[in-house]
């Protein structure tokens, strides 16, 4: 199966403070160096918890933000070029707040319109059908295209957020939590909604959210992001089953489950690392209860072990618990 | 369009100006169809006849013209340079703040260093000259007196297009394949043209007034033409001797300036929507209490109880019944979980025991809450407010928001004290320590001193926490105090909480969308559904058999961690708007096992040993326990 979404040492660092004269103080490493690859077809997931670049990676993506480094190809076709209207046929985004994602001042009609008449150039009578049949297939009544975005429930906005992407005839997904704004019940609705898209457009989906049991829900791969890395990656089914590396674990064991003894999974009350003075070795050495001498001084780097998942740690965690 | 001229009109001053405006504005532009004398022509013999006088109503000037024809045509022609110049300043200022406020960095930088340049001039002097770099005519007075307004717009509509170049809006445009030109034109400029209407309507009353000005000065208008400021100038020399000539363009000035003024702030109102939203309408100190029926009598069950609750948001002529009846109680020592998704009414409800809902446009209709056999609802501010923090306490979802920006944390704490006794400075700072140490902040000491953005969301509501503590209350209210964190930090916040309700014998009400979280912490847990609560009972049995179908479904949707790739259940339809709720059974129109019996008439909150349920034809726990 051939990539829909290939990333090579793509990283991305922000400037921090100028002086007077343009020089920049510092620098912040949103992301650093990954490389990875999403099949065409496939739902690749991202976990982090917030600071960890997910959102930075997925603006990177779609042509928000201009890697600082690394190449970006999008099926088997490099864009250098920070260019949105370049990336936006091959790969949309969906908002995480479908409210805010609408202009306020525009119907929905009008929002539906611009990516046609933008990206493809379509003519009045063209628009009117595509844009029937996109609302056909994320089930919206077509009476609410002549309705302002606060007339609409956070649901609804979500969908039409996603039947903008689909606009577009982009066949990669961008999800930036897609359905952490909407309540359970309509969570479910909008998930199952994009399997069923997925399934009928043929979609590749790159789904970003910090809810383990969703992204578990909804991924065929997962990758686990902590302060700007991919520390672990590897299959749905395996990753939280049997975490290999110990951030992974604490995740896991974070989430709460109905049934589980409240307990607290970590000893102090750790902070995150400071990005602007980033620790010499592995971000999470402070945090880890196995980390040694090594960890704090070197960097681990992406490797498989056994079976499929690929871990960045020196000291991975077995199958025994 | 109407409803902004509807919210005009009830402000009676804005009202009153706009009518007066009219009037005016009507009179200058009807100026050339009346039959007036020619302003221009002199009658020396006739100079500076008294107002009333034959043949001219207002009198005349130093040459004899007629007053009431030169201040109409004045009127006229200062109305017409004033707008003029407000539009002219208006669309250069704009244009200016758009693209500063939209491309940023340098282009910003550049562009507003020159705006303050400009700023930094007294704008009289910077008006004189211009003029006097221009040569004095009415023209040049009006491109002065628009320069001089243009940093004012060019600042404001800026700062509002930094907000909205950054909104998520603007980049799906992007992704849309829109220029940035169209990004400015279709997405930017109408977000901010309330802004600039706003700005231009509480700015032409002094950009008449700056014209008059450079006119009184003679740097505006030439004889023998007339606008209200060359006039005023012209009646100068006569102030003493025939003050009218002063006073009927001076009280024309007066008119016009005030009349704008009152509409522009009428204007402003009506159209910010922050005024709209009610934001700046003080609400009460504690909620309004409006009881139709009596005021049930406690029986006695736990430390706090809830009976019969009701609150109501009254918004115009639509009543919202967010909270429905509400019973509850909670016991020493013990965990409350109240859950629902958004709109279920947990968190008035959870404002509503201690007055905090508020007013206008929320009001308690009925009910009464009773804390240790008193009754909070009909308690007096000031008893309410003895007892908020020192009996019951609250730790709020976003702690960014809680705590105060410039003050230090510890600071914060030894306030919430004071609020209660008195403490000396030594003794609260060592409280301060003492109650970070209780919420498990470490180094104590050291973070003692730090303002709240140096922390992290966690450490903050640690703080939250702790502030809570600070009065060593008997209930905590926590609404939804770990949504905003991550997992790791929230589940290091939901064991401060367990441990310190176990060590200090801590009521707790914790409000959360989370049945994990419920789970994990709470002894028992009441599921609200448009305002009322449809299930109540302890949290193992809830969990283990859910019996009201909502509750049944609703944990049906949430994914459970360890369960693969699949499809979720879903419950189809939203939920009823608590403004038009349905008759019966508010659930009824999304479950599957609906009847026509359940549309029909109050389903009461039916008890079954310790458990309650709202629902005619409850799941059956047994049965499915037995599958």
């Amino acid at each position: 199966m051939s990539d829909a979404l290939k990333l090579t040492e793509v990283s991305k660092t922000f400037p921090v403070g100028r002086t007077l004269f343009g020089a920049v103080k510092g620098a912040v490493k949103a992301v650093h160096p990954i490389t990875l690859s999403v099949r065409q077809g496939e739902t690749l997931g991202i976990v982090g918890e917030s600071g960890c670049g997910k959102s930075t990676l997925a603006r990177m993506l779609v042509g928000l933000l201009e890697p600082t480094s690394g190449t970006i190809e999008i099926e088997g076709e490099a864009l250098d070029t920070a260019d949105p209207a370049l990336f936006g046929k091959k790969i949309q985004y969906v908002f995480q707040d479908p409210i805010s994602s609408l202009n306020p001042r525009k119907t929905i009609r009008q929002v539906m319109e611009a990516p046609l008449k933008h990206l493809y150039g379509m003519g009045v009578a063209d628009r009117a059908t595509r844009i029937a049949e996109i609302f056909d297939s994320v089930n919206l009544r077509e009476e609410f295209l002549d309705r302002y975005p606060h007339e609409f429930s956070g649901g609804q906005a979500q969908r039409i957020g996603i039947a903008r992407a689909l606009a577009a005839k982009a066949r990669i997904l961008i999800l930036d939590e897609p359905v952490s704004a909407l309540d359970v019940s309509v969570q479910a609705q909008v998930l199952n909604l994009l399997a069923d898209l997925k399934a009928q457009f043929d979609l590749t989906y790159l789904f970003i959210s910090h809810d383990l049991a969703v992204v578990e829900a909804v991924s065929d791969r997962i990758a686990v992001l902590y302060f700007g890395s991919v520390v672990e990656i590897g299959p749905a089914e395996e990753i939280f089953a049997k975490p290999r590396h110990p951030y992974t674990r604490l995740l896991a064991q974070s989430a709460p489950v109905v049934g589980r003894p409240l307990t607290e999974p970590e000893a102090k009350g750790m902070e995150l690392p400071d990005p602007l003075n980033p620790p010499p070795g592995c971000a999470f050495a402070a945090r880890c209860p196995k980390a040694q001498d090594r960890c704090r001084s070197e960097v681990p780097r992406l490797e498989r072990g056994e079976g499929a998942t690929e871990v960045a740690c020196f000291y991975p965690l077995s199958d025994a618990p | 369009m109407r409803a902004f001229l509807i919210l005009l009109a009830r402000n009676r001053l804005a009202l009153a100006g706009g009518i007066v405006m009219a009037v005016v504005v009507l009179l200058a532009l009807l100026t050339p169809v009346l039959s007036l004398a020619d302003p221009d022509v002199t009658d020396t013999s006739n100079r500076f006849q008294p107002i009333f006088s034959e043949g001219a109503l207002l009198g005349t000037d130093h040459l004899g013209r007629d007053l009431l024809s030169r201040l109409m045509w004045g009127t006229r022609l200062s109305l017409a340079v004033g707008f003029a110049a407000a539009i002219v300043a208006a669309t250069l200022g704009a244009a200016i703040g758009i693209i500063a406020g939209f491309y940023g960095g340098r282009t910003d930088n550049i562009i507003m260093r020159g705006v303050d340049m400009l700023m930094a001039f007294p704008y009289i002097l910077l008006a004189l000259a211009i003029v006097a770099a221009l040569g004095p005519g009415l023209f040049n007075a009006l491109i002065a007196v628009a320069a001089v307004n243009v940093p004012f717009f060019a600042r404001n509509i800026r700062g509002i297009t930094v907000g909205i170049a950054h909104k998520e809006f603007v980049d799906a445009a992007r992704l849309a394949g829109l220029s940035n030109t169209r990004i400015i034109l279709s997405e930017i400029l109408p977000n901010v043209v309330p802004v600039i209407v706003i700005a231009m309507s509480t700015t032409i009353g002094w950009m008449i007034l700056e014209t008059a000005g450079l006119s009184f000065l003679g740097l505006g208008s030439q004889p023998p033409q007339a606008d209200l400021g060359s006039m005023l100038g012209e009646a100068r020399s006569a102030l003493i001797t025939n003050p009218h000539t002063s006073i009927v363009p001076g009280v024309m000035i007066l008119i016009i300036v005030m009349s704008i003024n009152l509409l522009g702030d009428g204007v402003r109102d009506a159209l910010d929507p922050r005024l709209k939203s009610g934001a700046l309408s003080r609400p009460m100190a504690a909620t309004r209490v409006d009881r139709r029926w009596p005021v049930p009598e406690p029986v006695g069950k736990g430390l706090l109880e809830v009976q019969g609750l009701e609150t109501q948001f009254h918004v115009k002529d639509r009543v919202y019944r967010a909270v429905g009846g509400v019973d509850l109680h909670v016991e020493t020592g013990e965990c409350l979980g109240i859950i629902g998704e958004s709109g279920s009414g947990k968190s008035v409800t959870a404002l509503s025991l201690m007055g905090l809902v508020a007013s206008p446009p929320g009001v308690i209709t009925g009910g009464a809450v009773h804390y240790d056999g008193e009754d909070l609802i009909g308690a007096p501010y000031g008893r309410l407010r003895d007892m908020r923090g020192r009996n019951v306490a609250y730790i709020f979802q976003d702690p960014l928001s809680t705590l105060h920006p410039l003050y230090r944390v510890g600071d914060q704490l030894i306030e919430a004290i004071r609020a209660h006794r008195s403490i000396g400075k030594a003794e609260g700072q060592a409280k301060a320590v003492e109650l970070l140490k209780a919420v498990r902040i470490p180094n104590a000491e050291q973070r003692v001193t730090d303002y709240p953005h140096e922390m992290s969301g966690g450490m903050r509501q640690r703080v939250g926490i702790a502030m809570a503590l600070a009065n060593d209350p008997d209930i905590i209210i926590a609404d939804e105090p770990t949504t905003a964190l991550d997992v790791t930090v929230q589940a290091q916040i939901l064991t401060i909480l367990d441990d310190l309700r176990r060590s200090r014998g801590l009521a707790i009400v914790f409000i959360t969308h989370d049945f994990g979280v419920v789970a994990q912490l709470c002894d028992r847990v009441a599921v609200m559904y448009a305002g009322r609560i449809v299930e109540e009972g302890s949290t193992e049995d809830i969990l283990q058999a859910p019996r009201h179908p909502y509750t049944a479904r609703l944990m049906a949707c949430v994914p459970e961690l360890g369960g693969g790739k699949r499809r979720l259940e879903a419950i189809g339809g939203l939920p009823p708007v608590v403004d038009k709720l349905p008759e019966g059974c508010a659930f009824a129109d999304r479950c599957l096992k609906v009847r026509p019996e359940c549309r029909a008439g109050e389903i009461p909150l039916d008890r079954v040993g310790d458990r309650k349920v709202r629902c005619l034809y409850p799941e059956d726990g047994a049965r499915e326990a037995a599958e």
